[in-house]
């Protein structure tokens, strides 16, 4: 039934990351060898070296079933979650040796961790919220299901930055909004229960915000999710486009439409 | 000094509810967490949230009242019956409430939220988003406290609670980037930090959950209550334990033997798969233990008779995690399954406002024991517990700080947390420091290997002496650990091997309240005292700790409407 039944080696190598940038000059990568464990997956590899090896590794971990979005690192030149990529996967993927390196182009604070501030600034600032325009109902809103799954694929999003990481827009333009924020403006406007998808338009109809997007596709490629952000990101353009040739004034309202 | 009205502890849907309440009340709010969080444990939870809406065509007359009769029957009549009643009397409100923030909840043809059967549950009244709930909830929660601007000191871990005449002042917590301990105090505190499954082995939690706040609240000298109370909830992937949500039976899934047997009509003929938690647990564990399990010890989780458009709209995670984990797409094959530990009943000890013995300390959530649970909590209660009580420890906390108890705090705190920072100091620096010969983490497996063994799905008084004495012989070992890692920044070796001494008090809170429970309800089953005795039991235990352990002390249900009777399914 499963990946494991196959002839596996007695031990794997692990080639890991290390920085402290308060401590280190520069970067390098420490190796160590990890007994095999049926169904070991490469987070499972670190805390073998946490707990036997070297108690100076530091990485993020809360969930291990792909669900938190805490452990995304770029694993084997791919940004996967540390804890559901099986180092079984990796051999049969052609691998030798398992190599794990941070989130690339995120700030290092040490070995795995890396800072998300501006990845939680660029959310913050698409104000990911509801915003109704009426007194809610005594109930629920209703919302067919099929109103529901224009958002089912959004709201599948963990929040990970694997997509952020992965972007050559993020990476060179410092204002960037990245694909996780513009996808989440989408997941909203998207939404039938909201009423401000015009002004969310505004907000990111601009060179910080969609038009900033040039479908690398690179984003789509690392989501551990399989959310297809480009997509999202088209309909922001298509849609932005729409609302300037009406002469949208919501659209021209923007963030301050949508202060707290 | 730090100081806020209101400190949360915990980024979790308690944690981050309270927060919401306590800034809507008008006070000033931080929250506090080990994670980022959205990172916390509630979004792992996968079912689903009850509450009687009556969306169902086959549930257009459930009520509130029917919701708490199953939660009490459910608890084996351990839960306390006015709070059970605050708890399903609140639930409809709550979660209009998260669906009116945002919250994506699936939904009915007519555009309601959807609704599922769930164990123990006489309608379907389990609301859900697929079988990523918790997900949703969590995110909505988050989403909600972006919008009021509340500040979040992320990656930061409580060590202590700073407690002085019977009064809360604040916390030290270690943060993880410096690796700097701060004083933080606060008017009030509330805790809503979680459960202690990894205290076990084959726990179905995060690896976070360790039970560090029940610890700190524990050695400030709070009262646990409950404790002997551990869920095992029945399909947790064979393996790794990651949950199975109960929704795959809600949706129609079966369980078999190796015999290809429906086992589950010899234990609880009606209800079948949907029979409560801690029957259907020992059902697959009895299978198991006769020899009608399959080779390794574990039984099937069968969907392929649901067909795969019903597997992918409404169990599409537990899909993805069978098939990352063991190979097996449930579309196709059933799944391996056995029971794993998930939930913990007890916890700090407090009342339906979240308060406890100590003024302006308050805990909601996992962490908690109100009680609503008992001894059996119902799958689809855990999250409404977090939003309907996390909620009202927010509320009660705000009120407690524009009075004068948070007056009292305030103009305390600074001389209290000096006190208090320098007794955690000595501590937490013995640990960066420890050079020992005993491995921790081999302590830790030890723990766990224990208590799933002797404190487990079946007890009985032989295996929780050794327990008792494997709990206590690791309380010996402790101050002989060694770690390896003495920098401060982001050190992972020290900030769990700080909480292994607390792991180690709740374990024998644990074992010591199962040793002393003569009887079997609910999840405690004790194989030589096989029947619940409500003459000598119908209480709730209280532990408060002393150097010589846990003190146990006993406090009456409260009963209002439900007699307790013979609990059949």
């Amino acid at each position: 039934m499963s990946i494991e039944m196959k002839q596996r080696p007695e031990k794997i190598r692990l080639n890991v990351y290390r920085f402290d940038p308060e401590v280190d000059k520069a970067p390098r990568i420490d190796s160590f060898d990890v007994p095999w464990v049926d169904g070991m997956t490469v987070l499972d590899t670190l805390f073998y070296v946490l707990e036997k090896r070297d108690g100076s590794l530091a990485f993020r971990y809360s969930c291990r079933e792909g669900i938190c979005g805490a452990c995304a690192m770029y694993i084997n030149g791919s940004h996967r979650l540390a804890c559901e990529t099986q180092v079984a996967r990796l051999l049969d993927e052609g691998h030798a040796e398992v190599r794990v390196m941070p989130l690339p182009h995120l700030p290092v604070i040490k070995d795995l961790v890396v800072d998300m501030t501006r990845f939680w600034e660029n959310y913050e600032a698409i104000a990911p919220w509801i915003v109704t325009r009426s007194a809610d109902p005594e109930k629920e809103h209703l919302q067919s299901p099929e109103d529901r799954k224009l958002v089912d694929e959004y709201v599948g999003c963990i929040l990970c930055g694997s997509c952020f990481s992965s972007c050559p827009s993020v990476w060179t333009g410092k204002e960037y909004l990245g694909p996780n924020a513009l996808m989440k403006t989408w997941r909203w406007v998207a939404d039938t229960r909201d009423s401000a998808a015009e002004e969310r338009l505004g907000l990111v109809g601009n060179e910080r915000g969609a038009w900033r997007c040039h479908t690398v596709f690179n984003c789509v490629e690392a989501c551990p999710k399989d959310i297809n952000q480009t997509t999202a990101i088209q309909g922001l353009k298509r849609r932005t486009v729409g609302a300037m040739l009406r002469g949208s004034k919501a659209l021209k309202a923007g963030r301050k439409a949508l202060e707290r | 000094m730090i100081y806020h009205e209101v400190l949360v502890v915990g980024g979790g849907l308690a944690g981050l509810r309270a927060a919401i309440e306590a800034h809507d009340a008008g006070c000033e709010v931080a929250v506090l967490s080990r994670v980022h969080p959205v990172r916390s444990h509630s979004v792992a939870a996968q079912g689903g949230v009850n509450a009687a809406l009556g969306n169902h065509p086959d549930a257009s007359d459930d009520n509130p009242e029917r919701h708490a009769f199953d939660t009490v029957k459910g608890s084996d009549y351990l839960a306390d019956q006015d709070a059970v009643e605050i708890l399903t009397g609140e639930a409809p409100g709550r979660i209009y409430e998260m669906e009116h923030w945002g919250c994506p909840f699936s939904r009915t043809s007519d555009g309601k939220i959807a609704q599922r059967p769930f164990g123990g549950a006489g309608y379907p009244r389990c609301c859900y988003a697929a079988d990523k709930t918790g997900h949703a909830l969590l995110h909505t929660m988050f989403e909600q406290t972006l919008k009021r601007g509340l500040r979040i000191y992320e990656e930061w871990q409580v060590v202590s609670l700073a407690v002085a005449d019977g009064r809360c002042h604040g916390v030290i917590a270690l943060d993880m980037r410096t690796g700097k301990l701060e004083a933080v105090g606060a008017g009030a505190v509330v805790f809503g930090t979680g459960g202690a499954g990894r205290i076990y082995a084959r726990s179905t939690n995060n690896i976070i959950n360790t039970g560090s706040g029940m610890a700190i609240a524990y050695m400030a000298g709070v009262p646990l209550k409950d404790m002997e109370f551990i869920q095992f909830h029945p399909t947790s992937l064979f393996g790794n334990n990651v949950l199975m949500t109960e929704g795959a039976r809600g949706e129609g899934g079966y369980l078999r033997n190796a015999l290809g047997e429906r086992f589950m009509e010899k234990y609880a003929p009606k209800a079948m798969e949907l029979g409560p938690r801690d029957i259907v647990a020992r059902a697959i564990q009895t299978e198991i233990n006769e020899g009608r399990g399959f080779p390794g010890g574990y039984v099937q989780l069968d969907l392929t008779h649901l067909g795969a458009e019903k597997i992918l709209e409404r169990l599409p995670a537990i899909r993805d995690i069978a098939i990352n984990f063991t190979g097996v797409d449930p579309i196709k094959e059933p799944i391996p399954i056995q029971p794993g530990q998930h939930y913990f009943m007890g916890g700090i000890d407090t009342d339906a406002d979240g308060v406890t013995e100590v003024a302006g300390f308050y805990a909601a959530g996992e962490c908690s024991c109100v009680s609503v649970h008992g001894a059996n909590r119902l799958g689809g209660n855990s999250l409404l517990e977090t939003i309907v009580f996390g909620r009202r420890a927010g509320l009660h906390a705000s009120t407690y700080v524009k009075g004068e108890g948070g007056a009292r705090a305030k103009a305390g705190s600074e001389k209290v947390l000096a006190k208090v920072m320098a007794d955690t100091e000595k501590r937490v620096i013995w640990v960066l420091e420890a050079d020992g010969p005993e491995d921790p983490a081999g302590l830790r497996d030890e723990l766990r290997e224990s208590m799933f063994r002797n404190v487990g799905l079946f007890r009985e008084e032989k295996g929780m002496l050794e327990g008792l004495d494997k709990v206590r012989e690791l309380r010996g070992r402790y101050p002989r650990i060694g770690i390896r890692n003495r920098g401060r920044r982001y050190n992972l070796d020290w900030a769990r091997n700080l909480e292994l001494e607390g792991m180690i008090l709740v374990a024998e809170a644990i074992a010591a309240g199962a040793l002393a429970r003569k009887e079997s309800r609910g999840s405690h089953f004790r194989t030589d005292y096989k029947e619940r005795d409500d003459q000598n039991f119908l209480k709730h235990t209280i532990a408060r700790l002393t150097d010589d352990g846990p003190r146990l002390e006993y406090r009456p249900v409260t009963i209002t409407r439900w007699e307790p009777q013979a609990r059949t399914y």
